[in-house]
């Protein structure tokens, strides 16, 4: 045990030693950033040679020492840029990972939203904290959720109390600013949707200029027995960002979680993203979208857990790759034993559109029990020639038709998303050089 | 319109159009016919430009042009239309977006006006009454999941939309009912007019009842084995394809002149 003491400091091990002195927390949430800490320096980075990592090589990113962003001030015109209209009213601005009050504005009455770390030290929420942080999240096999969990000084918890339907969607904006080199954000978030609530939540990352940087985040959700969720994540950071993120969710009896994850920025990312089914009649949909350009790597690390019988989950995950862009798909859905009357439907598609682009996906079914109801697919291909002729035949000249096929591929997944901004930002994304509008 | 001389093109290496000659004046409607494989339909995907099919001799003018010097999409906004034998679904666009998108091209390329979503709509729904077209096509995605004789109809939709000089139906009636042709063909008599020309590519001389051809040129082996006015149509449907002496390759210029 002795070398452990000898072994050199890390560069977090002092940031983190600085940040224990100027933001001490409740005991438990104490014990829990230490033993993160610590977790995190027996783990370290991932490297290649973990199988889960396999294709995505954070090394690159490592080299230079990496020092935690502060809070900083932020316009409030340069966030207005960021806000989707439907969330205009109600929407939570944070500011490399720490809660801005300044420039958050919540309208819903009913719902706690709350800077997660000052919900810890209050008696009201405390208990809730202390029961759902880090507990879908876990920190123990994952070195970058064990990274954030060292840092928490600050974050968001949102609490939509037993009963509460909020009509609102609530947008969360995770800015990264990057005025300091090579500094890193440990954005938070904590949704606990009690008994029969609803609500609609809009994560969203942004970079406030096209510096590097490296995001870390981690989200939880927990929905007790009949919640509600629409969970939209859009990841839009600048493209020379390193972006890892963990959304962890856990299901009660009776549930709905139906998330969207789009993914267009940073130069690599990596979303890792669970769902336990873990009582009766839960239902989700875990759908995805990621759009990669040219430099850009992206990665989503999926699982599915049916724990217990009678949930069902619907999973399409769909990727656009061009120039010479990289993804990883890697979906996996158990379903446990005893978990009987499942029905999982997991589907990966991809389109290439340049010979240099490639994506390795892979899904996976695990399962034990007998009576269920699973199938999964994956597909990778390039537009049709003749769907192109067929647009080329009305007069449709061969750029916009690349353009129209990619659209009415992703339009998929688009269009279920049911805020109409999103959407058409994301037709916007995905038609960047279409020269016609297409707002029907 | 169009004048077709000596037209021979090949699919995977192979000769299926050996010595075309055709002249379709404006006004005017063209049936070919033939038996299965003897170049209808690659004569249709000729005239449209599909990447799959290679001219090796000959030349195809259209008003004036080398119509073969033209990639697909200029030929479309210059006013060829093909109608698809197969029409291609395009999951994720819808109708109405999709047909906009084509007719602002068009117009764009004419130096005409262009038209917002809510003027196209009303254009629209008066050209779909062409094809007895109800609203909630246009919303649907192109094609997809439309029954065949749906996607026949969207094809003349498209046709009353995009408003073509030269209009080519390639086996527009295949796998209609009676209702359908009746329609279909309704379409496509109400959009003929004095200053357009329609060639139509049938097997059958059942939809020749409904659109009724100027002229009639019979294919076989890649050549126009015949040609005749309308009721030569009737005399194929009576004695079926077989009494069409197989031209030589002598024969195929001469048969074809003989008219």
């Amino acid at each position: 045990m002795i070398t452990e003491f000898v072994k050199s400091e890390s560069n977090y091990q002092s940031a983190f030693r600085e940040v224990r002195h100027a933001r001490p927390t409740a005991a438990w949430a104490e014990l829990v950033r230490g033993s993160a800490m610590d977790r995190f320096e027996q783990l370290g980075f991932p490297t290649v040679k973990n199988e889960e990592w396999k294709y995505t090589n954070l090394a690159p990113f490592l080299k230079e020492k990496i020092t935690p962003a502060p809070p900083v001030e932020v316009a409030a015109d340069t966030v207005a840029r960021f806000v989707y209209p439907e969330t205009a009213s109600n929407h939570v601005v944070l500011v490399n990972g720490f809660f801005n009050a300044q420039l958050s504005s919540v309208s819903e009455q009913g719902i706690v939203v709350r800077d997660l770390f000052e919900a810890i030290a209050d008696a009201r929420y405390g208990k809730i904290a202390r029961e759902y942080l880090a507990r879908n999240a876990t920190y123990h096999d994952n070195a970058l959720t064990a990274l954030n969990t060292a840092f928490l000084q600050s974050g968001l918890f949102v609490l939509i109390p037993r009963n509460v339907k909020v009509e609102t969607p609530l947008q969360v904006t995770f800015i990264s600013d990057s005025r300091e080199p090579n500094s890193a954000n440990f954005p938070r978030l904590l949704v606990v949707g009690e008994e029969n609530s609803a609500a609609t939540i809009v994560e969203s990352y942004v970079s406030i200029d096209d510096r590097a940087h490296f995001t870390d985040a981690v989200v939880e959700v927990v929905l007790l027995d009949g919640a509600r969720l629409e969970h939209y994540r859009v990841q839009r950071e600048n493209n020379s960002a390193l972006h890892v993120a963990t959304t962890a969710t856990e299901l009660g009896r009776g549930s709905s979680y139906d998330t969207t994850s789009i993914t267009m920025g940073a130069q690599l990312s990596r979303h890792d993203i669970s769902v336990v089914l873990d009582h009766e009649g839960a239902e989700c949909w875990v759908d995805g979208l990621y759009i990669v350009g040219a430099n850009q790597h992206a990665d989503t690390h999926s699982v599915i857990d049916h724990k217990q019988p009678h949930c069902n989950s619907h999973q399409l995950y769909k990727g656009i790759l061009d120039g010479n862009g990289r993804a990883v798909f890697n979906g996996k859905v158990f379903v446990r034993h005893g978990a009987q009357k499942t029905d999982a439907m997991q589907t990966n598609k991809n389109l290439l559109l340049s010979d240099r682009a490639r994506v390795d996906t892979k899904p996976q079914l695990e399962i034990f029990a007998d009576d269920v109801k699973c199938a999964h697919g994956a597909a990778v291909g390039q537009l049709d020639p003749e769907e192109l002729f067929y647009l080329h035949a009305r007069g449709i000249n061969p750029a916009l038709a690349r353009n129209l096929l990619t659209y009415g591929f992703a339009e998929e997944v688009i269009g279920k998303i049911k805020l109409e901004s999103i959407r058409s930002e994301l037709d916007q994304a995905v038609l960047n050089q279409i020269h016609a509008q297409l707002d029907e | 319109m169009l004048e077709i001389k000596n037209l021979h093109a090949t699919v995977d290496g192979n000769e299926i159009l050996r010595g075309i000659n055709l002249t379709v004046k404006k006004g005017e409607i063209h049936a070919i016919m033939g038996p299965n494989g003897s170049g209808k339909s690659t004569l249709a995907k000729v005239l449209a430009g599909h990447p799959d099919y290679k001219v090796t001799a000959g030349e195809v003018i259209y008003e004036g042009r080398n119509l073969l010097e033209l990639s697909p999409d200029e030929r479309a906004r210059e006013g060829v239309f093909m109608a698809f034998q197969y029409p291609i679904e395009v999951p994720g666009v819808s109708n109405a977006q999709f047909l906009r998108l084509a007719y602002n091209e068009k117009k764009k390329h004419l130096g005409e006006d262009e038209l917002d979503p809510l003027e196209f709509k009303d254009l629209l729904k008066e050209r779909a009454k062409v094809v007895e077209m109800e609203a909630s096509f246009m919303s649907r995605s192109v094609n997809e999941g439309f029954s065949g004789g749906e996607k026949k109809r969207n094809e003349i939709l498209q046709m009353a939309v995009l408003e073509p000089k030269l209009a080519i139906l390639d086996e527009t009636d295949s796998g209609l009912d009676i209702d359908a042709l009746r329609v279909v063909a309704g379409g496509v008599n109400q959009l003929r007019t004095q200053d357009n020309a329609i060639i139509v590519v049938t097997h059958y001389q059942r939809l020749l009842n409904y659109i009724v051809p100027d002229y009639v040129h019979v294919l076989a082996h890649g050549r126009i084995a015949r040609e005749g006015g309308k009721e030569l149509a009737l005399e194929l449907e009576e004695k079926g394809y077989d009494w069409i002496k197989t031209p030589d390759a002598d024969g195929a210029g001469s048969g074809a002149s003989a008219n």
